[in-house]
């Protein structure tokens, strides 16, 4: 579904990725994890078109995507929830959502597809006239995961989901991933640093060092492998 | 007191309705500064010189136009405006192009110094002879000739119909930008190019538009200044482009409730201080002087907000 290829991306003199590789199947959640400045965040920017990169190939349902802008990306079908959630703050909460559906003309669709995000997170509904940006941490992430699936995407990348969210929440969202892949067969590619939770709802695993993959494998294994509970699970 | 009084013609009522077309005329400009400034944070210096470019492109289609339409009328006045708010468009929409685009992921500053250039180019070009020359000229009468009497006031017609216009316009950009979804495009870019370009928004497509509307309102300002004048010269985008700029920093920067606040309260004052005696002369430097004090108490302006960030 998502093939990304000795992917090399830097911002000026510094390099941030030295070619990765990774692949997320058709139906399935992976997993990017990683600590503090590794390069996460910036290998979904490059994916999804808002940076250049500068060698590599990145293929979306075997069509190339480096080299094409953002907003084109999206309209093929890949959508990207970006570190921080940069929701509009300065629009209300079914605004954001209708900037999700921006590409999209089916009035009824659109609407269906906001009633599903209401569906699954209730206090969105309770909000909607409220603008974003007056909504908590963990509300904002909701619209953020809301407002990318809003674009009716086969393939969702979220970028630290639980990034300063309230631990009771954190299970709240992940949750919610599990279940968007399970109900709409959305392929998910999740960012995070909480290793512990990705690990455990995806099925592919990737741990990224200073912009190299260290490691790959099933995410089972991973849990399993020392290094990994070493650095990545707290040690248990 | 003189026994002549000057200033016979401060007629409360006339006074009012003065500074509310000048105010108006103040506002449809301020209203291009902040909309740019909405979308790409930095002030659009050229921005004056679209006006004056808007108020030229009149003074050339109103007699042709005239030919068709008969002599002047509220007809002429509107088919002349609709023209140079199309040209006016057009020429936003290149320089945006042309100067600016191309230094998007430049630093503010050199953008900024660049609208210095445009604007500096746009006014000596002007000037050159075989263009349009440096002396000013004579502006094409619009509207009928004639004032209005009402209540011992001598109104201009002009004065009673800009405000009018203004509303309308202030309405339909009001639905624009609030109703439409090119106006939803237009917040989100402006809150956050990134994120909106991630929700499948042409970001160069919203800020031409942006630029195109912008300059268009400062066309539609340029022809009303103009008719409200007794010429037009290269550089008479100056003075109003000034005061409409700091109108816009006065409402708040990036507000366009505020660039219309902004803007009338800085063409009322500049009419309240003109016609008092021994103020008159004075006039600019007190509607600058209570810019200074109200952005002393409110640094962002009377709508603006400081910007807080959740992280
Ligand atoms: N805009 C930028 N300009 C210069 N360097 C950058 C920029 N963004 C990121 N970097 C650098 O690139 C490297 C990777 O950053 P990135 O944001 O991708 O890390 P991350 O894995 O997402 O980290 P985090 O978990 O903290 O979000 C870091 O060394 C960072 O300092
Ligand atoms: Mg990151």
């Amino acid at each position: 579904m998502l093939e990304v290829r000795d992917l090399q991306v830097g911002y000026g003199a510094i390099t941030a990725l030295h070619g990765i590789s990774l692949r997320v199947e058709k139906g399935s959640i992976a997993t990017l994890i990683g600590a503090n400045g590794a390069g996460k965040s910036t290998m979904l920017r490059a994916i999804s078109g808002l940076i250049p990169a500068r060698s590599g190939s990145v293929l979306f349902e075997g069509r190339e995507l480096l080299g094409q802008p953002a907003h084109e990306i999206v309209a093929l079908g890949l959508a990207h929830s970006p570190e921080g959630r940069m929701v509009f703050a300065n629009l209300s909460v079914e605004e954001n959502l209708r900037m999700g559906a921006y590409l999209r003309k089916d009035g009824a669709g659109i609407a269906k597809d906001r009633d599903y995000v209401f569906d699954m997170f209730p206090r969105l509904k309770e909000r909607r006239a409220q603008t974003a940006g007056t909504l908590s941490g963990g509300e904002q992430q909701m619209l953020a995961i809301g407002r990318a699936l809003m674009s009716r995407p086969r393939c969702l990348m979220l970028d630290e989901p639980s990034l300063g969210i309230a631990p009771m929440l954190v299970a709240t969202i992940f949750e919610k991933i599990v279940e968007i892949n399970r109900e709409l067969g959305l392929t998910i590619l999740l960012v995070e640093q909480n290793a512990n939770l990705a690990l455990e709802v995806s099925q592919r695993g990737y741990v990224i060092e200073t912009g190299r993959i260290i490691l790959e494998d099933e995410c089972k294994a991973l849990r399993d492998n020392p290094q990994v509970r070493e650095s990545y699970l707290g040690g248990h | 007191m003189l026994s002549f009084d000057p200033f016979e013609l401060n007629h409360p009522v006339q006074q009012f309705i003065n500074g509310l077309a000048l105010g108006s005329i103040y506002a449809l400009i301020a209203l291009g500064y902040t909309m740019v400034y909405g979308v790409l944070r930095f002030i659009n210096f050229a921005h004056a010189d679209v006006l004056m470019l808007g108020a030229y492109a009149a003074a050339f289609v109103a007699p042709v136009l005239a030919g068709f339409l008969g002599g002047p009328s509220l007809l002429l006045l509107f088919a002349t405006v609709l023209v140079a708010a199309v040209v006016c468009a057009g020429i936003g929409m290149l320089i945006e192009a042309l100067a600016y685009r191309p230094l998007r992921a430049r630093p503010k500053l050199t953008v900024l110094i660049t609208a210095i250039g445009v604007s500096l180019f746009i006014e000596f070009t002007a000037q050159h002879p075989a263009v349009f020359g440096a002396k000013t000229r004579p502006f094409p009468q619009l509207l009928p000739a004639g004032n209005l009497e009402f209540a011992g006031a001598t109104l201009s017609r002009v004065d009673l119909l800009i405000p009018v216009v203004t509303v309308l316009l202030l309405a339909g950009l009001w639905v624009l930008v609030q109703r439409t979804r090119m106006g939803m495009a237009m917040r989100a870019v402006s809150f956050n190019q990134n994120a909106a370009s991630l929700m499948g928004v042409n970001n160069n497509r919203i800020i031409s538009f942006t630029f195109g509307l912008g300059s268009a309102l400062a066309a539609v300002a340029g022809v009303l200044y103009s008719v409200r004048s007794s010429g037009i010269d290269p550089l008479m985008g100056i003075r109003p482009g000034l005061i409409a700029f700091s109108a816009a920093v006065v409402g708040g920067i990036g507000d366009l409730g505020g660039a219309v606040l902004g803007g009338l309260l800085l063409g009322m004052l500049e009419t309240y201080a003109g016609g008092v005696e021994g103020l008159s002369n004075y006039r600019d430097a007190i509607s600058f002087g209570m810019l200074v004090v109200i952005l002393l108490f409110r640094p962002a302006g009377l709508l603006g907000r400081a910007q807080v960030e959740k992280v």
